[in-house]
Protein backbone atom coordinates (compact mmCIF):
# COMPACT_ATOMS: atom_id res chain seq x y z
CA UNK A 1 0.00 0.00 0.00
CA UNK A 2 1.37 3.65 -0.68
CA UNK A 3 2.30 6.19 1.97
CA UNK A 4 -0.79 8.91 0.75
CA UNK A 5 1.30 11.61 3.18
CA UNK A 6 2.91 12.41 0.12
CA UNK A 7 -0.09 13.56 -1.76
CA UNK A 8 -1.72 15.40 1.22
CA UNK A 9 2.00 17.29 1.48
CA UNK A 10 1.47 18.52 -2.37
CA UNK A 11 -1.69 19.26 -2.08
CA UNK A 12 -1.01 21.46 0.97
CA UNK A 13 1.79 23.07 -0.74
CA UNK A 14 -0.07 23.79 -4.26
CA UNK A 15 -2.80 25.44 -2.11
CA UNK A 16 -0.80 27.45 0.44
CA UNK A 17 1.49 28.60 -2.79
CA UNK A 18 -1.94 29.66 -4.93
CA UNK A 19 -3.18 31.74 -2.28
CA UNK A 20 -0.25 33.60 -1.75
CA UNK A 21 1.11 34.53 -5.18
CA UNK A 22 -2.85 35.71 -5.28
CA UNK A 23 -2.75 38.08 -2.87
CA UNK A 24 1.49 39.05 -4.21
CA UNK A 25 0.22 39.10 -7.85
CA UNK A 26 -2.87 41.24 -8.23
CA UNK A 27 -1.05 44.34 -7.09
CA UNK A 28 2.14 43.59 -8.62
CA UNK A 29 0.75 42.72 -12.16
CA UNK A 30 -1.90 45.98 -11.40
CA UNK A 31 1.45 47.59 -11.35
CA UNK A 32 3.46 46.45 -14.39
CA UNK A 33 0.56 46.56 -16.15
CA UNK A 34 -0.12 50.70 -15.67
CA UNK A 35 3.25 51.88 -14.14
CA UNK A 36 4.85 54.71 -16.82
CA UNK A 37 8.35 53.89 -14.69
CA UNK A 38 11.38 53.02 -17.11
CA UNK A 39 12.63 50.53 -14.52
CA UNK A 40 9.81 48.56 -15.02
CA UNK A 41 11.42 46.35 -17.34
CA UNK A 42 13.47 45.10 -14.35
CA UNK A 43 11.00 44.16 -12.52
CA UNK A 44 9.36 42.41 -15.21
CA UNK A 45 12.82 40.18 -15.67
CA UNK A 46 12.87 39.23 -12.39
CA UNK A 47 9.75 37.92 -12.16
CA UNK A 48 9.94 35.73 -15.87
CA UNK A 49 13.63 34.64 -14.42
CA UNK A 50 12.03 30.89 -13.40
CA UNK A 51 10.58 30.26 -16.71
CA UNK A 52 14.25 30.19 -18.20
CA UNK A 53 16.61 29.30 -14.86
CA UNK A 54 16.75 25.29 -14.24
CA UNK A 55 15.21 25.44 -11.16
CA UNK A 56 18.37 24.03 -9.52
CA UNK A 57 19.69 27.12 -10.29
CA UNK A 58 16.76 29.18 -8.07
CA UNK A 59 17.20 25.89 -5.59
CA UNK A 60 20.80 26.22 -5.17
CA UNK A 61 20.46 29.80 -4.57
CA UNK A 62 17.37 29.75 -2.03
CA UNK A 63 19.56 26.85 0.15
CA UNK A 64 22.87 28.96 0.34
CA UNK A 65 20.20 31.97 1.54
CA UNK A 66 18.20 30.20 3.73
CA UNK A 67 20.60 27.68 5.47
CA UNK A 68 21.88 29.16 8.72
CA UNK A 69 25.81 29.59 8.02
CA UNK A 70 24.83 32.35 6.06
CA UNK A 71 23.61 36.01 6.97
CA UNK A 72 20.00 35.71 5.58
CA UNK A 73 19.20 32.03 7.10
CA UNK A 74 21.35 33.08 10.62
CA UNK A 75 19.38 36.49 10.89
CA UNK A 76 16.29 34.77 10.64
CA UNK A 77 17.08 31.99 12.86
CA UNK A 78 18.75 34.34 15.53
CA UNK A 79 15.88 37.14 15.70
CA UNK A 80 12.83 34.82 14.79
CA UNK A 81 13.86 30.99 15.66
CA UNK A 82 12.55 30.41 11.84
CA UNK A 83 14.54 27.49 9.74
CA UNK A 84 14.04 27.82 6.07
CA UNK A 85 16.05 24.88 4.91
CA UNK A 86 14.36 21.37 4.51
CA UNK A 87 10.72 22.63 6.05
CA UNK A 88 8.08 22.99 4.53
CA UNK A 89 7.71 26.92 4.97
CA UNK A 90 10.89 27.04 2.89
CA UNK A 91 9.35 25.44 0.38
CA UNK A 92 6.21 27.27 0.11
CA UNK A 93 8.33 30.66 -0.22
CA UNK A 94 10.69 28.93 -2.88
CA UNK A 95 7.22 27.56 -4.60
CA UNK A 96 6.01 30.98 -4.09
CA UNK A 97 9.08 32.53 -6.07
CA UNK A 98 9.58 29.52 -9.03
CA UNK A 99 5.66 30.22 -9.69
CA UNK A 100 5.60 33.78 -9.47
CA UNK A 101 5.29 34.18 -13.13
CA UNK A 102 2.73 31.68 -13.76
CA UNK A 103 0.77 34.01 -11.92
CA UNK A 104 1.64 37.29 -12.49
CA UNK A 105 1.78 37.14 -16.59
CA UNK A 106 -1.36 35.76 -17.36
CA UNK A 107 -3.13 38.73 -15.10
CA UNK A 108 -0.96 41.52 -16.03
CA UNK A 109 -1.97 40.45 -19.37
CA UNK A 110 -5.45 40.91 -18.32
CA UNK A 111 -4.74 43.93 -17.20
CA UNK A 112 -3.17 45.06 -20.25
CA UNK A 113 -6.15 43.62 -22.89
CA UNK A 114 -8.59 45.91 -20.74
CA UNK A 115 -9.22 49.39 -22.64
CA UNK A 116 -7.45 52.40 -20.58
CA UNK A 117 -10.66 54.71 -20.69
CA UNK A 118 -12.61 51.81 -18.45
CA UNK A 119 -10.09 53.09 -15.83
CA UNK A 120 -10.27 56.64 -16.94
CA UNK A 121 -14.04 56.35 -16.80
CA UNK A 122 -14.15 54.89 -13.26
CA UNK A 123 -11.89 57.98 -12.03
CA UNK A 124 -14.15 60.71 -13.59
CA UNK A 125 -17.30 59.42 -12.16
CA UNK A 126 -15.14 60.01 -9.01
CA UNK A 127 -13.84 57.00 -7.81
CA UNK A 128 -10.49 56.28 -6.50
CA UNK A 129 -8.22 54.11 -8.08
CA UNK A 130 -8.85 51.01 -5.29
CA UNK A 131 -12.18 51.15 -5.90
CA UNK A 132 -11.73 51.23 -9.55
CA UNK A 133 -9.71 47.62 -8.96
CA UNK A 134 -11.58 45.61 -7.12
CA UNK A 135 -15.14 47.04 -9.10
CA UNK A 136 -13.98 47.47 -12.46
CA UNK A 137 -10.90 46.07 -13.30
CA UNK A 138 -11.12 42.36 -11.86
CA UNK A 139 -14.27 41.16 -12.53
CA UNK A 140 -13.48 42.25 -16.23
CA UNK A 141 -10.29 40.07 -16.12
CA UNK A 142 -11.79 36.80 -14.40
CA UNK A 143 -10.63 34.29 -16.73
CA UNK A 144 -6.93 35.93 -16.46
CA UNK A 145 -7.25 35.19 -13.21
CA UNK A 146 -8.64 31.98 -12.96
CA UNK A 147 -5.99 31.16 -15.70
CA UNK A 148 -3.20 32.05 -13.33
CA UNK A 149 -4.81 30.35 -10.26
CA UNK A 150 -4.75 27.34 -12.26
CA UNK A 151 -1.33 27.32 -13.76
CA UNK A 152 0.08 28.27 -10.69
CA UNK A 153 -1.46 25.29 -8.54
CA UNK A 154 -0.55 22.63 -11.55
CA UNK A 155 2.63 24.48 -11.72
CA UNK A 156 3.36 23.90 -8.21
CA UNK A 157 2.19 20.28 -7.99
CA UNK A 158 4.58 19.75 -10.98
CA UNK A 159 7.80 20.33 -9.28
CA UNK A 160 10.86 18.77 -8.27
CA UNK A 161 14.34 20.83 -8.92
CA UNK A 162 13.65 23.49 -6.71
CA UNK A 163 11.46 20.77 -4.23
CA UNK A 164 14.96 18.33 -3.97
CA UNK A 165 17.42 21.51 -3.36
CA UNK A 166 15.45 23.09 -0.86
CA UNK A 167 13.65 20.31 0.80
CA UNK A 168 15.20 17.43 0.39
CA UNK A 169 13.23 14.67 1.16
CA UNK A 170 11.67 14.16 4.78
CA UNK A 171 8.69 12.28 5.11
CA UNK A 172 5.80 14.23 6.49
CA UNK A 173 7.65 17.56 6.13
CA UNK A 174 9.07 18.07 2.39
CA UNK A 175 8.64 14.82 0.80
CA UNK A 176 5.77 15.76 -2.09
CA UNK A 177 4.55 12.98 -4.42
CA UNK A 178 6.97 13.96 -7.18
CA UNK A 179 9.93 13.54 -4.55
CA UNK A 180 8.02 10.38 -3.69
CA UNK A 181 8.00 8.89 -7.34
CA UNK A 182 11.71 9.48 -7.59
CA UNK A 183 12.33 7.84 -4.08
CA UNK A 184 10.34 4.48 -5.37
CA UNK A 185 12.16 4.44 -8.22
CA UNK A 186 15.13 4.46 -6.85
CA UNK A 187 14.43 1.85 -4.52
CA UNK A 188 13.34 -0.08 -7.71
CA UNK A 189 9.83 -0.10 -6.13
CA UNK A 190 7.51 0.25 -9.40
CA UNK A 191 4.73 -0.73 -8.01
CA UNK A 192 4.40 2.35 -5.85
CA UNK A 193 6.28 4.99 -7.81
CA UNK A 194 3.59 3.70 -11.03
CA UNK A 195 0.52 4.69 -8.42
CA UNK A 196 1.63 7.94 -7.35
CA UNK A 197 2.51 9.07 -11.44
CA UNK A 198 -0.78 7.37 -12.22
CA UNK A 199 -2.58 9.91 -9.40
CA UNK A 200 -0.36 12.65 -10.62
CA UNK A 201 -1.02 12.03 -14.18
CA UNK A 202 -4.93 12.27 -14.18
CA UNK A 203 -5.14 15.17 -11.62
CA UNK A 204 -2.87 17.25 -14.23
CA UNK A 205 -5.60 16.05 -16.84
CA UNK A 206 -8.81 16.90 -14.86
CA UNK A 207 -7.70 20.40 -13.69
CA UNK A 208 -7.02 21.45 -17.27
CA UNK A 209 -10.08 20.21 -18.71
CA UNK A 210 -11.43 21.81 -15.97
CA UNK A 211 -10.23 25.27 -17.12
CA UNK A 212 -10.73 24.56 -20.99
CA UNK A 213 -14.32 24.31 -20.38
CA UNK A 214 -14.65 27.08 -17.80
CA UNK A 215 -12.52 29.09 -20.41
CA UNK A 216 -15.31 27.83 -23.35
CA UNK A 217 -18.12 28.59 -21.25
CA UNK A 218 -16.73 32.30 -20.21
CA UNK A 219 -16.37 33.05 -23.93
CA UNK A 220 -19.77 31.77 -25.07
CA UNK A 221 -21.77 34.09 -22.27
CA UNK A 222 -19.82 37.08 -22.66
CA UNK A 223 -18.27 38.14 -26.00
CA UNK A 224 -15.83 40.50 -24.58
CA UNK A 225 -14.16 38.31 -22.19
CA UNK B 1 -17.74 80.55 -17.29
CA UNK B 2 -14.85 78.61 -18.01
CA UNK B 3 -11.16 80.05 -18.69
CA UNK B 4 -8.65 77.37 -20.64
CA UNK B 5 -5.33 79.03 -20.87
CA UNK B 6 -3.12 76.31 -21.85
CA UNK B 7 0.50 74.85 -22.95
CA UNK B 8 1.52 71.40 -24.04
CA UNK B 9 3.74 69.84 -25.75
CA UNK B 10 2.42 66.60 -27.75
CA UNK B 11 4.14 64.18 -30.04
CA UNK B 12 2.41 63.98 -33.32
CA UNK B 13 2.92 61.49 -36.11
CA UNK B 14 4.44 64.89 -38.14
CA UNK B 15 7.08 65.65 -35.30
CA UNK B 16 6.48 67.92 -32.20
CA UNK B 17 3.94 70.37 -31.62
CA UNK B 18 2.69 72.88 -29.12
CA UNK B 19 -0.67 72.71 -27.97
CA UNK B 20 -1.21 76.60 -27.18
CA UNK B 21 -4.79 77.22 -26.61
CA UNK B 22 -6.59 80.26 -24.69
CA UNK B 23 -10.38 80.40 -24.95
CA UNK B 24 -13.50 80.69 -22.91
CA UNK B 25 -16.94 79.37 -22.59
CA UNK B 26 -20.22 80.98 -21.44
CA UNK B 27 -22.31 78.97 -18.61
CA UNK B 28 -24.23 76.89 -20.86
CA UNK B 29 -23.23 77.73 -23.94
CA UNK B 30 -22.75 74.88 -26.49
CA UNK B 31 -19.37 74.42 -27.47
CA UNK B 32 -17.68 72.43 -30.76
CA UNK B 33 -14.22 71.42 -31.19
CA UNK B 34 -13.75 71.28 -34.60
CA UNK B 35 -10.41 70.50 -36.87
CA UNK B 36 -8.26 67.57 -38.59
CA UNK B 37 -7.63 64.75 -37.04
CA UNK B 38 -4.19 65.39 -34.34
CA UNK B 39 -5.08 68.86 -34.09
CA UNK B 40 -5.20 68.48 -30.52
CA UNK B 41 -9.05 68.13 -29.82
CA UNK B 42 -8.84 65.33 -27.57
CA UNK B 43 -5.89 66.17 -25.77
CA UNK B 44 -8.01 69.41 -24.79
CA UNK B 45 -11.03 67.69 -23.40
CA UNK B 46 -8.42 65.07 -21.60
CA UNK B 47 -6.57 68.43 -20.06
CA UNK B 48 -9.60 70.04 -19.06
CA UNK B 49 -10.95 66.75 -17.36
CA UNK B 50 -7.55 66.38 -15.49
CA UNK B 51 -6.91 62.79 -17.54
CA UNK B 52 -3.90 64.62 -18.95
CA UNK B 53 -1.42 66.67 -17.57
CA UNK B 54 -0.52 70.51 -19.47
CA UNK B 55 2.93 71.73 -19.13
CA UNK B 56 1.65 74.97 -18.32
CA UNK B 57 -1.27 77.11 -17.76
CA UNK B 58 -4.37 77.89 -16.18
CA UNK B 59 -8.32 76.38 -16.01
CA UNK B 60 -10.75 78.25 -13.69
CA UNK B 61 -14.57 76.59 -13.76
CA UNK B 62 -17.51 79.41 -12.36
CA UNK B 63 -14.49 80.79 -10.64
CA UNK B 64 -13.26 78.08 -9.03
CA UNK B 65 -9.60 76.54 -9.76
CA UNK B 66 -8.99 73.90 -11.25
CA UNK B 67 -5.22 73.99 -13.00
CA UNK B 68 -3.17 76.78 -12.26
CA UNK B 69 0.88 75.44 -13.04
CA UNK B 70 2.23 78.21 -11.46
CA UNK B 71 0.76 78.06 -7.86
CA UNK B 72 0.80 73.92 -8.27
CA UNK B 73 -2.54 73.68 -8.60
CA UNK B 74 -4.13 70.30 -9.61
CA UNK B 75 -7.37 69.00 -9.08
CA UNK B 76 -7.40 65.05 -9.64
CA UNK B 77 -10.35 63.75 -11.73
CA UNK B 78 -12.22 62.71 -9.30
CA UNK B 79 -12.61 66.00 -8.16
CA UNK B 80 -13.96 67.78 -11.26
CA UNK B 81 -17.23 67.18 -11.27
CA UNK B 82 -17.31 66.64 -15.38
CA UNK B 83 -19.54 64.26 -17.17
CA UNK B 84 -17.11 62.83 -19.90
CA UNK B 85 -18.54 60.34 -23.04
CA UNK B 86 -15.52 58.50 -24.39
CA UNK B 87 -15.48 57.60 -27.91
CA UNK B 88 -15.23 53.80 -27.37
CA UNK B 89 -17.96 54.29 -24.78
CA UNK B 90 -15.93 52.43 -22.10
CA UNK B 91 -18.76 51.10 -20.47
CA UNK B 92 -18.04 48.53 -17.60
CA UNK B 93 -18.87 44.97 -19.03
CA UNK B 94 -19.38 43.21 -16.20
CA UNK B 95 -22.37 45.39 -14.71
CA UNK B 96 -25.49 45.50 -16.30
CA UNK B 97 -27.15 49.19 -17.77
CA UNK B 98 -28.85 49.76 -14.59
CA UNK B 99 -25.23 48.56 -12.67
CA UNK B 100 -23.29 50.78 -14.61
CA UNK B 101 -25.47 54.04 -13.80
CA UNK B 102 -25.74 53.04 -9.76
CA UNK B 103 -21.95 53.12 -10.03
CA UNK B 104 -21.78 56.25 -10.65
CA UNK B 105 -23.88 57.26 -7.50
CA UNK B 106 -22.14 59.50 -5.14
CA UNK B 107 -22.11 58.17 -1.33
CA UNK B 108 -25.49 59.15 -0.19
CA UNK B 109 -27.22 60.57 -3.61
CA UNK B 110 -30.62 60.16 -3.63
CA UNK B 111 -31.25 57.15 -6.50
CA UNK B 112 -34.26 59.12 -8.29
CA UNK B 113 -31.82 60.21 -10.89
CA UNK B 114 -31.19 57.01 -12.09
CA UNK B 115 -34.96 56.46 -12.84
CA UNK B 116 -35.26 59.92 -14.35
CA UNK B 117 -32.40 58.99 -16.80
CA UNK B 118 -33.31 55.67 -17.57
CA UNK B 119 -36.48 57.10 -18.49
CA UNK B 120 -35.28 59.97 -20.04
CA UNK B 121 -32.69 58.06 -22.21
CA UNK B 122 -35.45 55.43 -23.04
CA UNK B 123 -33.03 52.98 -21.63
CA UNK B 124 -36.03 50.88 -18.85
CA UNK B 125 -36.61 48.07 -21.04
CA UNK B 126 -32.29 47.57 -21.41
CA UNK B 127 -32.00 48.18 -17.74
CA UNK B 128 -30.62 44.86 -17.11
CA UNK B 129 -28.96 43.82 -20.26
CA UNK B 130 -24.85 43.96 -19.85
CA UNK B 131 -23.36 46.12 -22.29
CA UNK B 132 -22.31 43.32 -24.61
CA UNK B 133 -25.75 42.79 -25.85
CA UNK B 134 -26.72 46.43 -26.56
CA UNK B 135 -26.20 48.16 -30.30
CA UNK B 136 -23.36 50.92 -30.58
CA UNK B 137 -26.87 53.47 -30.66
CA UNK B 138 -28.06 51.83 -26.98
CA UNK B 139 -24.81 52.10 -25.59
CA UNK B 140 -24.75 55.81 -25.69
CA UNK B 141 -27.32 56.26 -24.26
CA UNK B 142 -25.97 54.16 -21.71
CA UNK B 143 -22.54 55.92 -21.52
CA UNK B 144 -24.56 59.26 -21.33
CA UNK B 145 -26.66 58.45 -19.14
CA UNK B 146 -24.00 57.50 -16.80
CA UNK B 147 -22.07 60.40 -17.41
CA UNK B 148 -25.02 62.43 -16.07
CA UNK B 149 -25.30 60.62 -12.76
CA UNK B 150 -23.25 62.89 -10.47
CA UNK B 151 -25.42 65.90 -11.70
CA UNK B 152 -22.03 67.91 -13.40
CA UNK B 153 -21.86 70.93 -14.81
CA UNK B 154 -19.90 70.29 -17.70
CA UNK B 155 -20.68 67.86 -20.46
CA UNK B 156 -17.75 66.65 -22.71
CA UNK B 157 -18.50 64.29 -25.55
CA UNK B 158 -15.25 63.07 -27.55
CA UNK B 159 -16.85 61.93 -30.98
CA UNK B 160 -19.47 60.32 -29.54
CA UNK B 161 -21.48 59.60 -32.76
CA UNK B 162 -18.52 58.66 -35.20
CA UNK B 163 -19.18 54.80 -34.90
CA UNK B 164 -22.77 54.70 -35.04
CA UNK B 165 -25.38 54.88 -38.35
CA UNK B 166 -27.24 58.11 -39.88
CA UNK B 167 -30.27 57.61 -38.05
CA UNK B 168 -29.22 57.07 -34.89
CA UNK B 169 -26.89 59.69 -35.14
CA UNK B 170 -29.35 62.08 -35.75
CA UNK B 171 -31.57 60.56 -32.91
CA UNK B 172 -28.74 61.07 -30.45
CA UNK B 173 -28.16 64.63 -31.44
CA UNK B 174 -31.64 65.21 -30.71
CA UNK B 175 -30.72 63.50 -27.04
CA UNK B 176 -28.07 65.20 -26.44
CA UNK B 177 -29.68 68.90 -26.72
CA UNK B 178 -32.39 67.69 -24.94
CA UNK B 179 -30.16 67.38 -21.78
CA UNK B 180 -28.24 70.04 -22.17
CA UNK B 181 -31.09 72.43 -22.04
CA UNK B 182 -32.79 70.08 -19.27
CA UNK B 183 -29.81 70.38 -17.10
CA UNK B 184 -28.10 73.64 -17.69
CA UNK B 185 -25.24 71.92 -18.83
CA UNK B 186 -22.01 73.60 -20.76
CA UNK B 187 -21.31 71.32 -23.49
CA UNK B 188 -18.08 70.95 -25.03
CA UNK B 189 -18.51 68.09 -28.73
CA UNK B 190 -15.66 67.35 -30.52
CA UNK B 191 -17.23 66.44 -34.21
CA UNK B 192 -16.06 66.53 -37.26
CA UNK B 193 -19.32 66.70 -38.84
CA UNK B 194 -20.28 70.25 -40.40
CA UNK B 195 -24.47 69.32 -40.66
CA UNK B 196 -24.05 68.23 -36.83
CA UNK B 197 -21.68 71.26 -35.28
CA UNK B 198 -24.62 74.02 -37.51
CA UNK B 199 -27.76 71.65 -35.86
CA UNK B 200 -26.23 71.63 -32.34
CA UNK B 201 -23.90 74.45 -31.39
CA UNK B 202 -24.04 77.88 -30.11
CA UNK B 203 -19.83 78.27 -31.02
CA UNK B 204 -17.35 76.82 -33.04
CA UNK B 205 -13.47 76.21 -31.82
CA UNK B 206 -11.44 75.23 -34.66
CA UNK B 207 -7.88 73.81 -34.06
CA UNK B 208 -4.92 73.67 -36.19
CA UNK B 209 -1.83 71.91 -35.27
CA UNK B 210 -2.84 73.20 -31.99
CA UNK B 211 -3.50 76.28 -32.21
CA UNK B 212 -7.00 78.17 -32.67
CA UNK B 213 -7.20 79.32 -36.43
CA UNK B 214 -10.75 80.50 -36.01
CA UNK B 215 -13.80 80.81 -34.01
CA UNK B 216 -17.37 81.98 -33.37
CA UNK B 217 -20.97 81.01 -34.49
CA UNK B 218 -20.92 77.88 -37.36
CA UNK B 219 -22.37 80.53 -40.14
CA UNK B 220 -18.99 82.67 -39.19
CA UNK B 221 -16.77 80.31 -38.98
CA UNK B 222 -17.78 77.84 -42.00
CA UNK B 223 -19.42 80.15 -44.83
CA UNK B 224 -16.74 82.28 -45.93
CA UNK B 225 -18.78 84.76 -47.81
CA UNK B 226 -21.51 85.94 -45.56
CA UNK B 227 -24.50 84.92 -46.93
CA UNK B 228 -27.94 87.15 -46.79
CA UNK B 229 -30.34 84.52 -47.70
CA UNK B 230 -31.91 82.42 -44.61
CA UNK B 231 -33.16 79.82 -46.19
CA UNK B 232 -29.74 77.56 -46.12
CA UNK B 233 -28.37 73.92 -45.61
CA UNK B 234 -25.31 72.10 -45.41
CA UNK B 235 -24.31 68.83 -47.44
CA UNK B 236 -21.62 66.89 -48.88
CA UNK B 237 -21.28 66.36 -52.60
CA UNK B 238 -21.62 62.86 -53.81
CA UNK B 239 -21.28 63.19 -57.76
CA UNK B 240 -20.61 65.73 -60.08
CA UNK B 241 -21.85 65.18 -63.48
CA UNK B 242 -21.67 67.24 -66.70
CA UNK B 243 -24.74 67.56 -69.00
CA UNK B 244 -24.21 70.10 -72.34
CA UNK B 245 -22.82 73.40 -70.97
CA UNK B 246 -24.35 72.97 -67.36
CA UNK B 247 -23.25 70.80 -64.09
CA UNK B 248 -25.33 69.04 -61.57
CA UNK B 249 -24.02 68.53 -58.41
CA UNK B 250 -25.70 65.99 -56.47
CA UNK B 251 -25.61 66.93 -52.57
CA UNK B 252 -26.42 64.70 -49.45
CA UNK B 253 -28.44 67.34 -46.87
CA UNK B 254 -29.45 65.39 -43.94
CA UNK B 255 -30.68 62.09 -45.33
CA UNK B 256 -32.02 63.75 -48.99
CA UNK B 257 -29.91 63.51 -52.08
CA UNK B 258 -30.51 67.08 -53.79
CA UNK B 259 -29.41 68.36 -56.95
CA UNK B 260 -28.51 71.32 -57.76
CA UNK B 261 -27.50 73.04 -61.30
CA UNK B 262 -23.93 74.42 -61.80
CA UNK B 263 -21.70 76.23 -64.03
CA UNK B 264 -18.52 75.90 -64.80
CA UNK B 265 -16.29 78.62 -62.80
CA UNK B 266 -18.90 77.79 -59.76
CA UNK B 267 -17.50 73.72 -59.86
CA UNK B 268 -14.42 74.64 -60.28
CA UNK B 269 -13.53 73.98 -56.36
CA UNK B 270 -15.80 71.71 -55.73
CA UNK B 271 -14.97 67.92 -55.35
CA UNK B 272 -16.88 64.71 -54.18
CA UNK B 273 -16.94 64.71 -50.60
CA UNK B 274 -16.65 68.64 -49.87
CA UNK B 275 -18.89 70.14 -47.04
CA UNK B 276 -20.89 72.62 -49.19
CA UNK B 277 -23.79 75.22 -47.68
CA UNK B 278 -26.39 75.48 -50.21
CA UNK B 279 -28.04 78.73 -49.98
CA UNK B 280 -31.20 80.65 -51.74
CA UNK B 281 -31.50 84.34 -52.22
CA UNK B 282 -33.60 85.08 -54.82
CA UNK B 283 -36.28 83.13 -54.42
CA UNK B 284 -38.69 82.99 -51.47
CA UNK B 285 -38.58 79.28 -50.13
CA UNK B 286 -42.56 77.78 -50.34
CA UNK B 287 -43.36 75.91 -47.61
CA UNK B 288 -46.40 73.40 -47.45
CA UNK B 289 -47.71 70.49 -45.02
CA UNK B 290 -47.07 67.30 -45.56
CA UNK B 291 -49.80 64.80 -44.69
CA UNK B 292 -49.45 61.48 -44.18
Amino acid sequence: MIDFEPIYLTLKLAFCTTIILLVLSLPLAYWLAYSKLKSKVIIEAIVSLPLVLPPSVLGFYLLLAFSPENAFGKFLDQYFDIRLVFTFPGLVIASVLYSLPFMVQPIQNGFKSLSKSLIEASLLLGKSKTETLIKVLIPNIKKAILTGIVLTFAHTIGEFGVVLMVGGSIPSETKVVSIAIYDEVQAMNYHNANIYAGILFAFAFVVLLCVYSINHRFSQTNPLQ
Amino acid sequence: MIVFKIQKKLQSASGEMLLNLDFEIKENEFVTLYGASGSGKTTTLRILSGLSEADKGIITIHNETWLDTDKKIQLPPQKRKIAYVFQDYALFPNMSVRENLSYALEKGQDKTIIEELLALMELEQLQHQKPAQLSGGQKQRVALARALVRKPDILLLDEPLSAVDHEMRLKLQDYIIQVHHKYKLTTILVSHDIAEIYKMSDKVIVLENGNISKQGTPEQVFSSRLVSGKFQFVGEILKIEKENFIYIVVVLIGNNVVKIIAMEEEIKDLNIGNKVLIASKAFNPIITKIDL
